[in-house]
């Protein structure tokens, strides 16, 4: 769709690294790294939904996937954490690939598809509450070892940055599917799936392919939150909020876009925590659930006024206007 | 006389207690424009679905070079060299018209750049040259059917089948495509069309087939199909053919019997 997006991810990412020096805040550090997370599950999200047009309600499934494979890898077999990464990361896919593989084979669409996802990601849930092996309803709590060569770090910027790191390969990886044949392949399916089966694209397969790849990296989200709260249960993991947020943020940031996710997340999540803070000092304490609240008026607004997300709203009010945007010109 | 490069062999599709096409059968030859022409409802387009692999036949065989390619889903046929235009016209909207083109070409190109390349090359073949960088779904109807054209064209099939590529458009837009389509065959592409437009079938078409009801009741050279009592009878109603046999003989007589 756009050009290359090399420069625009290299500033992104230096201007993102070079945060932590300036602002020293152990809130906002905190913050930052739990924004990021969401971001990357968000930009797995989007290769499917967004690049795809798959919409997934259950990305939880595989967050939760690399979230526990992380944990019990660790835990359960004493993996090293940098170890457990990469198998975390394969068996988010292979959950991936299995769910696309019954979904997709039984010609599953638009909210049908988004059913079948929610509901996986909830039998995971359950399954996850209930086994002894997954430490069931207690949760998993995994050991505290500030080494370095242990993925926990006495300095918190440290692991910020390897966030940071993920989220930069997933920008890199976007732009280069976005470019490449398969990312074409996807794109003509989300538009027009008799037109690509027409054209000689295998649609069974593409999608197979997207739905892995994005689960991979939902999956590394799931297993780099885990390594950061060291602690896990069924609704952390498995809970439909990292469905949400990983979906809102590409539709708020701007759908099948390198940065939609990215920029989604933040705007989303830093929002959502203003309005935490403010509301807190007006009524002086807690409003619980005011974030989702927030969240559902962004959606709409989203909806009703920037269907191309922030970054095409931005596009609309910066870039010169263009002629007959989209739409059935009339001759 | 050339090598037949599809064979249909009694082809049936029923749905339910529905018989849209039965027993169909015709011959395309290599390099040659073949027409598939009959009223509204013939089961033209569900014959068309066959060939191209969007239905699958209750009965019968699609040979393709020799090969029965009867059981191939839609894409295998693709790769295997035969490609379809929609009659319903279904442009990516979210990709310039390049990057539409480019998807077809993709198929036997893996690289951006020369899949690009080829897309460039097809579209000014047809005609699409300045709009290569406007969004698809920008264009208007004439546009659209070029950009089918075009898509289709790019996964360098050795037959194209044209799904009323003229219809909805306007007689000069009618005569601007002819040549287009007829430049494809130059190209060494074989052509299937099924038209409504008459006067470009007869002059287009070198062998055309008419189905009516389901069932092929006439197979030809245009102008002799044309002549063919029974394909006056299923376009005009029964009895067609001996009117206007009658009113041919007594040209003051009044044409309704």
């Amino acid at each position: 769709m756009t050009g290359s997006a090399r420069l625009p991810i290299l500033i992104a990412v230096i201007v993102l690294a070079l945060l932590p020096l300036g602002a020293t805040s152990n809130t906002l550090l905190n913050f930052m790294t739990f924004a990021l997370i969401v971001a990357l599950a968000a930009q797995g999200w989007n290769l499917l939904g967004g690049y795809g047009g798959q919409f997934s309600f259950g990305h939880a499934a595989f967050f939760g996937t690399g979230a526990y494979a992380m944990g019990l890898l660790q835990v359960r077999f004493g993996l090293n954490p940098w170890a457990a990464m990469p198998v975390a990361m394969l068996l988010g896919a292979a959950v991936g690939w299995a769910i696309g593989f019954l979904a997709f084979r039984a010609r599953l669409r638009g909210a049908y598809f988004a059913l079948v996802t929610l509901a996986f990601a909830e039998v995971f849930r359950i399954l996850a509450n209930a086994w002894a092996f997954t430490g069931a309803a207690a949760g998993l709590l995994v050991p505290l070892k500030l080494q370095a060569a242990n993925m926990q770090f006495e300095d918190k910027r440290l692991f910020y940055w390897l966030v940071l790191a993920f989220v930069a390969g997933a920008l890199v990886l976007t732009a280069e599917l976005a470019r490449s044949r398969f990312g074409a392949r996807l794109v003509a399916l989300r538009e027009n799936e008799d037109a690509a089966r027409a054209l000689g694209v295998d649609t069974l397969r593409v999608k197979l392919a997207a739905i892995t790849l994005s689960a991979g990296v939902t999956a590394a989200a799931g297993g780099l939150y885990a390594q950061k709260s060291l602690y896990l249960d069924a609704a952390i993991a498995y809970g439909p909020w990292i469905s949400v947020d990983a979906l809102l943020a590409p539709i708020v940031g701007g759908l099948g876009t390198v940065f939609g996710p990215l920029i989604g997340a933040l705007a989303l999540l830093g929002l959502g925590e203003l309005s935490k803070m403010a509301l807190g000092n007006l009524f002086g304490g807690a409003v619980p659930g005011i974030d989702l609240i927030v969240f559902g008026i962004l959606l709409i607004l989203a909806v009703a006024f920037a269907p191309r997300g922030l970054l095409g709203l931005f596009d609309r009010l910066i870039r010169r206007p263009r002629p007959a945007e989209g739409g059935e010109a009339t001759p | 006389m050339t090598a037949p490069l599809l064979v249909v062999e009694d082809l049936t599709k029923r749905f339910g207690g529905l018989t849209a096409v039965d027993r169909a059968a015709l011959t395309v030859r290599a390099g040659t424009i073949a027409g598939l022409i009959g009223p509204n409802g013939a089961g033209k387009t569900t014959l068309f679905a066959m060939i191209s692999g969007f239905e699958t036949p209750t009965s019968g065989a699609v040979r393709f070079e020799g090969r029965d390619v009867t059981a191939l889903p839609a894409h295998q046929r693709t790769a295997a060299g035969i490609a379809r235009t929609f009659q319903i016209v279904q442009p990516f909207a979210g990709l310039s018209v390049r990057e539409n083109i480019a998807v077809g070409a993709y198929l036997r190109r893996a690289g951006r750049t020369e899949a690009l390349a080829h897309a460039d090359a097809v579209g000014r073949a047809v005609g699409l040259g300045p709009q290569l960088d406007r969004p698809a779904g920008e264009m208007t109807v004439a546009g659209r059917k070029r950009l089918e054209l075009a898509r289709a064209l790019a996964t360098d099939p050795k037959l194209l089948l044209l799904d009323e590529v003229l219809a909805g458009l306007n007689p000069s837009e009618i005569r601007d495509m002819i040549p287009v389509i007829r430049r494809i065959r130059e190209g060494g592409v074989t052509i299937l069309i099924v038209e409504h437009v008459m006067q470009a079938v007869m002059s287009l078409c070198d062998e055309v087939h008419v189905l009516a009801q389901g069932r092929m009741i006439a197979s030809g050279p245009p102008l002799a199909v044309a002549r063919d009592p029974a394909v006056m009878e299923a376009y005009l109603g029964h009895g067609a053919a001996a009117r206007i046999a009658a009113s041919a003989r007594n040209p003051g007589a009044p044409d309704h019997a």
